[in-house]
Order: C-alpha cells, then structure tokens, then sequence
C-alpha cells in the first residue's frame, strides 16, 4: 500500500515538474493573420505563422541562398524549362498522411487551380507537374523560370495535408493541416493563434517549445509593454525610437535584419491624364527631385538611424545591388541646376502619402529637403484603401508606397517596371528594359541575371519612375531568456535551435 | 404600458430601414475598391476578377441592397470579405466582449460618478466640490489612450501587477478576465464617472432646491434620508436617460481603448472592416448597435415610467 502511494507521489512530482518546465513562447505581432490558408492568404503575418506551421519545398539562408527543406536537391534541365526535385523522406503531415511526389503535385495544383488561390500568378509558369518515383517531381515550365525556387522558398511551395485539403476546400483554413515543427491547436480571431509541437516532425531535435502562441497587439508602445512586462517573450516590428531603449535594456535582447522590401515615391510617367505634367514627363525633374534629398538624414530623424537609405530596388548589402550607382549624396545645387534646365525654377508637386504618423513625417521630411531645390511639394494624406485606387486608376501625380520584397530580385522590379506589368502604377514602358528583364527572369545563371539587372539599371537610375528611398529594417525584440534566434531578411520567425536559457 | 412598449418597438422599424440605407450609401460612396484591398499586393488580375465575382461587386447597387436586406431579415448578415467567417459568428463573438466592457465600464462610472455628484451637490462650494469638479474635468479632458498607456506601463511593466494586454473570457477564466479587463474598463470607466459626476451634481441641486425637500427636512427627517431617499430618487431622472446613451455608446465599441488593450470586441472590428472596405462587417454591426441603441432608450425611458409615478397616469 505505502509502495502504492510512494509510486503515486513520485509520478506526480515528475508531471509536475516536467509540466513546470513546459516551454511555452508567446510572440506579439502587428496584426492578426488572416485566414490560415498559404494557398489563400496574403498578409505578412500570416507567413510568420506559417514559418512555425507549414514546412516549405525550399528555405533561405540569410544570404538568400537557396537551401533545402521538404526538397532535398533539385535540378534543372539544360533548355530550363524541367525542374526535377528529389524529396525528403520520412516526412508526415500532422494528420498523419504521409508527404510524398503526390502530395506535392497535389499541392501545386491546389494553387493553381483553387477559385480562392493568391497564388496563381507565383506558379503561372508551371504547366504540369509529373511524378517520377515515390520521392520525385519533375515539374514542366511554359517557359523558363528563374523565379520558380524563390516562389518556393515561400507561400506557394508550402505543403498542406492533401486529405485536409480536399475534406475541407476553402475552408481549410479554420483548421489548417502542413508539416512543419508545430500543429495547429486553436485560433480565436484578433486574440490568439496557438500551436504545439507535432512529434513526428522530421527535425524535431531542434525545436524547443512546446507551444507557440501568437498574439496580435497592433499598438507598438503595449507590444513592447508586454515584452517589459513578461506577457510576451518576443514582438517582431519593434518601433524604431524604441530600438535605444531595448539595446540599453540587460533584460531584453535584440534583433535585425534589413528587409528585402523598399519605400519610395512613385512617379505618374503615363498613367492617364495625370501623368501629363512635367513631373511625370522630364527625367531631368525627377533626377533634380531625387538630388536634393538628404536619405542618410530622412534616415537619422525618422528611423533614428535604424533603416537603410537607398536608391534601387534592393538595400545597398543585397548581392543584386548595381554597385555603380551608390546611393546619391545630396546636392542642392546641382539639383537646381537640372531643374533650370528642364525650363523651371519651381515646381509644384503632388505626392499622395498613406495617413500613419510614420511615413507622414517621413514626407514632410522629404518636402522641407526638396522645397531647398525649389520644389513645393505639396502632401495629400490618404487613408490607404483610397490612396490605393487612385494609384491604380493613375488618379494621382506622385505616390508614396512601398513594396513588402521577395526573394528573388525579379520579384522587386519585373511588375513594376515592364510595359504589361501588373503592378505598374507609373505605367512606365521601355522597350529595352522589358527585353532585358525578360531575359533575366529565364536564365538560372547568376551572373547573367545580375549583367542584365544592372543593365536595366543603367536605364532607370536616368528615368526614375520610382524614386527609391530606403529599405526598411525588421527589428525584434526579445526576452533575455531567449538564445539561439537569428534575424533574417526575410522577417521569418525561425524557432530552430531557439530556446529559454 | 405594453402598448406603449410596442408602440415604441413599431417606431423601431423606420428607424432601422433608414439606418440600414444610411449606412449602405455611405459605403458604396466611399473611395476605394474592395477588391483591390483584399487581392493582395499583387493585385493578379484572376485574383480580383474572382473577389468581385464572388462578393457580387459588379452587381447593380440596387439589386445588391435588397438581398442584403432580405439576407439580413432571414438572419444572414453576410460574409466578412476579409476572414470568410459569416458576420453573425463575428458579432457573436465579440458582442459578449464589448458588453462585458460596457458593464464594467458603467458599473465603475456609477462607482464614481454618483457618489462623487451627491457629495458636490450636497457640499456645494466648499474644498469637496472643488476636488471633485476638478478630478471630473481632468477625467473628461485626459485622453483615453495616455491613460491607458500610462496605466499599462506603471501596472504591468513596473509593478507587474495586471497582463498588459488580451482578454479572456469570463466563461473560461473568471479571475483572469476580471485582469484584463479591469483596466481598459477603469479608463472608459472614469472618462464616463466624469460626465456622470456634473450631471448628477446639477440634477441634484435643481432637486435640492424644491420644496418637497425644505418639508422633509421641516419634518425632521435625518439629512441621509432626506438626500438619498427624498432627493436623489427624483434626480435620478435624468441620469437613467444619460446613462442609456452612454451604454448605447458603449456598445457601439470603444475603438482606442480596445486598441490599445487589444480586447476583440465591436470597436476594433469595425474599425478595420471599415479600412479594408468590409461592407458586409460595417453593415452588420451598424445595425446590430442600431437596434441596441434603441432598445436602451426603450428600457431607459421604461425606467422613467417606472421611477416617475407622474408619468404613468399620464398612459
């Protein structure tokens, strides 16, 4: 009977010192998710969720290099148009399914084919998708596509069960079934996304939480509050005054990484009547305008240093950068002189600029910089669906926007500077940078694309359609009982090999 | 008084149909597509073709608000274009939480504001009055989200006391939803105290002032007596009818406040929808606080009846 009883206590203490030892990690995030789908969902958030949830066919270093992780090795056929992956093996969903060529080709048609898939024009060069062997795809392209690895390294190559899939359809997303360190547990809506480990996760010894709570708190001074006060134990997207007082705090730890994305004016060239205007019509304007900025200044007040000026689509330490073009120092003086020669002595401007304290400073910054050169800038505060409209009905004279950055260099100018482009507000149509775009996003040779890039560049450093400012940084904060946690460009949470000290 | 109340109920129904029109014109004539908001940054062509297709956009304006209406009298609210999830399962998850606030909110203005309007009354001009006036003023002039912010840093970060933000549910975790709630519920709380507090101080010393009072005082009734029962019985009038506004108010979301105490509730919600053009959510929850803003000045003029025998011969 005491044996009995011994045994019952000794257990009891174990539990309960096990269970005392849980590691459970709460992250703070800016926003809430939205709905939990890779193949549907669209919202930066969301992919950090799915950084903890859903594994991927490839990873990133923080060198953008392309690395392996449900795809062990892959190749390309000589003429580029066949992209042959080798699987890992002994990788299972959470339901248990087992991950194999077929759930990758079902995956891959998923997004192409699902009504609700944001994903379709990610894999628009994939026309088919054809199983060689239990642990082997060979996916066949229209035509050749750099881009195709760097679309996988995010939403559009990660996996989702394809039972869960089919049983659910769109709603896959209330109760969402991948691969990845951790499963799905419960979501309430603008409150808490909540994961736990999933033992059968292939690199399991790497992980070190047993669950991962997401919390959304929008307002940055209480995200950083809750970090203080130990209801969080880390928050991406640290404001920028706050970094000072984080890096000077013993019991906080910091992160950053400079982001893969920009901010910067975009420029009305033909977009509509609006575009008519000398702003919008002399290369020369815009050149004078992009002079008489001060970017390491704009840098120094708004971000107090944090973010990184810059001048091209990627950050100055991206290996795309065109190295030829550095960022431009200010020069007033030279920048009058343009503008003189364009036929003005001043000019009025209109820039449109989303109405958040942030980058509205950052504008009137920018318009006090400009107005030295003679230019009267004149700011349009916006509330973002309406700055948004008018940009894409070329309802504007100059807007000031960013773009979030992809992997892939192409990512970051093939929409924005083509003559068909999707997502070319400034409707900017230059035969010989389509051309030479083109034939960049088709080649798998670095060094051929970086030619080509730069030499697209040599183009539109003169034409400045996008008058690029600076990129800004991902900054994390954490408790300092965290260790292990690595800052990439990306802003992906990676929790392998994180831990509580 | 039945009749009365159906009556008032019968009114009801105009009011909610201009309501309904009200809020459905101003959305369709705010700038700015939907579709475009909710494609994502790549605004793929296929992308918005489909949204528009499946959240009938492109249908006539008409046409597309009388199936909301006759939607909406059927029970279906529609669906928010940004989480999929049918607008009734958002409003009923996060009405429990706004009135939850709402309760609690009023229940610390009623602490506050009508112990500390008796108090100026009765002890008008001196140093007690004074206090008050000027705590009421600074309740009514500090901005809410300083207040929170500021109760957040000194209860949470320094002395560790409360969670600084989230909410939980009473039906899980009563204790732990009495912490996250108490605080955003103190600063909605006390800006409403303050506004409580001088309209009860001037209800009082109008009353203070009748005859009525004089007699019972001539009759020797004890001053307690005299003030709480005599008195402020009468001058409850007009706080029953300002604190059915104030609830009604309350519910219709206390946006910076949940803001700031990331608490799920009406305010957040609707703030967003109305950023990323959600007409549905907008719509939805602008008639559901519609009809509760109704409904609390039926129950508040109820009260009236019920507080006033005057009025209930008058029927």
């Amino acid at each position: 009977m005491r044996k009995d009883f011994l045994a019952a206590l000794l257990l009891s203490a174990t539990t309960l010192a096990t269970a005392a030892q849980a590691a459970d990690l709460r992250i703070g995030l800016q926003d809430d998710a939205d709905v939990l789908d890779p193949d549907q969902s669209r919202t930066f958030v969301g992919r950090i969720v799915y950084t903890s949830l859903c594994d991927k066919l490839v990873d990133i270093t923080p060198d953008l290099e392309i690395i392996p992780q449900l795809a062990t090795g892959w190749t390309w056929s000589d003429d580029g148009k066949v992209l042959t992956m080798d699987l890992r093996e002994g990788v299972t969903f959470h339901d248990g399914t087992p991950f194999d060529a077929e759930a990758v080709k079902a995956n891959i048609e998923r997004s192409k084919t699902l009504p609700e898939s944001r994903r379709k024009s990610e894999v628009k060069s994939i026309e088919g998708v054809e199983v060689s062997g239990p642990l082997q795809v060979k996916i066949s392209l229209a035509s050749p596509d750099a881009t195709l690895l760097a679309q996988f390294a995010d939403r559009a190559g990660m996996m989702v069960s394809p039972t869960a899939a089919e049983a659910a359809g769109a709603d896959f997303g209330n109760n969402p079934v991948c691969s990845g360190p951790f499963k799905f547990v419960e979501r309430v809506q603008q409150d808490r996304i909540v994961l736990s480990k999933f033992d059968g996760y292939w690199n399991k010894d790497a992980i070190n939480f047993d669950t991962v709570t997401f919390l959304p708190i929008p307002d940055t001074t209480v995200r950083l509050a809750n970090l203080r006060s130990g209801d969080i134990d880390m928050l991406e997207r640290l404001a920028a005054t706050d970094v000072a007082s984080v890096k000077g705090d013993a019991n906080l730890g910091f992160a950053e990484a400079v982001s893969l994305g920009y901010q910067g004016i975009t420029v009305n060239l033909n977009n509509g009547e609006k575009g008519d205007n000398p702003f919008g019509n002399e290369p020369k304007i815009r050149q004078a305008f992009s002079l008489s900025l001060d970017r390491d200044a704009i840098n120094q007040v708004v971000f107090e240093g944090a973010f990184a000026p810059g001048n091209q689509p990627f950050p100055p330490t991206s290996p795309w950068y065109d190295k030829d073009y550095p960022v431009p120092a200010r020069d007033v003086e030279k920048a009058k002189a343009l503008l003189k020669e364009a036929g003005y002595d001043s000019l009025d401007v209109e820039v449109q600029v989303a109405n958040n304290p942030v980058q509205t400073q950052m504008m009137q910054v920018v318009q006090s910089m400009a107005a030295e050169a003679g230019f009267n800038v004149k700011l349009k505060s916006m509330e973002f669906a309406s700055l948004l409209a008018d940009q894409s009905a070329g309802n504007y004279q100059a807007s000031q926007v960013g773009w979030s950055g992809r992997v892939d260099p192409d990512g970051n100018i093939h929409q924005f500077m083509t003559c068909k482009g999707g997502i070319n507000d400034s409707k900017v149509c230059i035969p010989e940078v389509d051309k030479l775009l083109d034939e960049a996003r088709q080649s798998n040779d670095t060094a051929t694309r970086k030619a080509k890039y730069d030499a697209a560049r040599d183009i539109l450093i003169n034409e400045l359609p996008i008058v690029y400012l600076y990129h800004p940084t991902w900054i994390w904060a954490l408790s300092g009982k965290l260790e292990g946690f690595t800052a990439y460009p990306d802003g992906m949470i990676r929790l392998e090999n994180v831990k509580f000290k | 008084m039945l009749s009365y109340i159906v009556r008032r109920l019968l009114i009801a129904i105009p009011t909610l149909i201009l309501v309904s029109v009200f809020v459905f014109v101003l959305q369709k004539l705010l700038p700015g597509d939907p579709a475009l908001v909710l494609a994502g940054e790549e605004r793929d062509p296929e992308v918005l073709a489909f949204i528009r297709e499946k959240y009938r956009l492109n249908d006539p304006i008409l046409y597309q608000y009388f199936s909301w209406m006759k939607a909406m009298l059927q029970g279906d609210l529609g669906i928010s274009l940004r989480t999929n999830q049918p607008v009734t399962q958002l409003i009923a998850d996060k009405l429990p939480v706004t009135i939850q606030l709402a309760v609690m909110a009023m229940v610390i203005a009623f602490a506050i504001g009508i112990p500390a309007g008796i108090l100026s009354a009765v002890r008008k001009g001196t140093a007690v009055d004074y206090i008050a006036n000027f705590v009421a003023l600074s309740g009514l002039s500090i901005p809410n989200f300083w207040l929170g912010i500021m109760l957040i840093m000194l209860v949470s970060v320094h002395l560790g006391w409360l969670p600084a933000s989230g909410y939980e549910s009473p039906f899980v975790d009563p204790l732990k939803s009495l912490q996250t709630m108490i605080m955003p519920a103190f600063v909605l709380g006390t800006a409403l105290a303050a506004t409580l507090m001088r309209h009860t101080r001037s209800a009082m010393l109008g009353v203070l002032k009748a005859d009525y009072v004089r007699t019972a005082r001539a009759k020797g009734l004890r001053e307690n007596v005299v003030i709480l029962k005599h008195a402020f019985r009468n001058a409850l009038l007009p706080i029953v009818t300002l604190s059915a506004l104030l609830f009604g108010e309350l519910l219709a979301g206390a946006v910076l406040t949940e803001q700031i105490f990331t608490i799920p509730g009406f305010g957040k919600l609707i703030v967003d929808a109305v950023f990323t053009r959600d007409y549905a959510v907008v719509q939805g929850i602008v008639m559901c606080t519609a009809a509760g803003f109704i409904l609390m000045n039926l129950i508040a003029d109820v009260l009236y009846f019920l507080l006033n025998p005057r009025m209930r011969s008058s029927l």
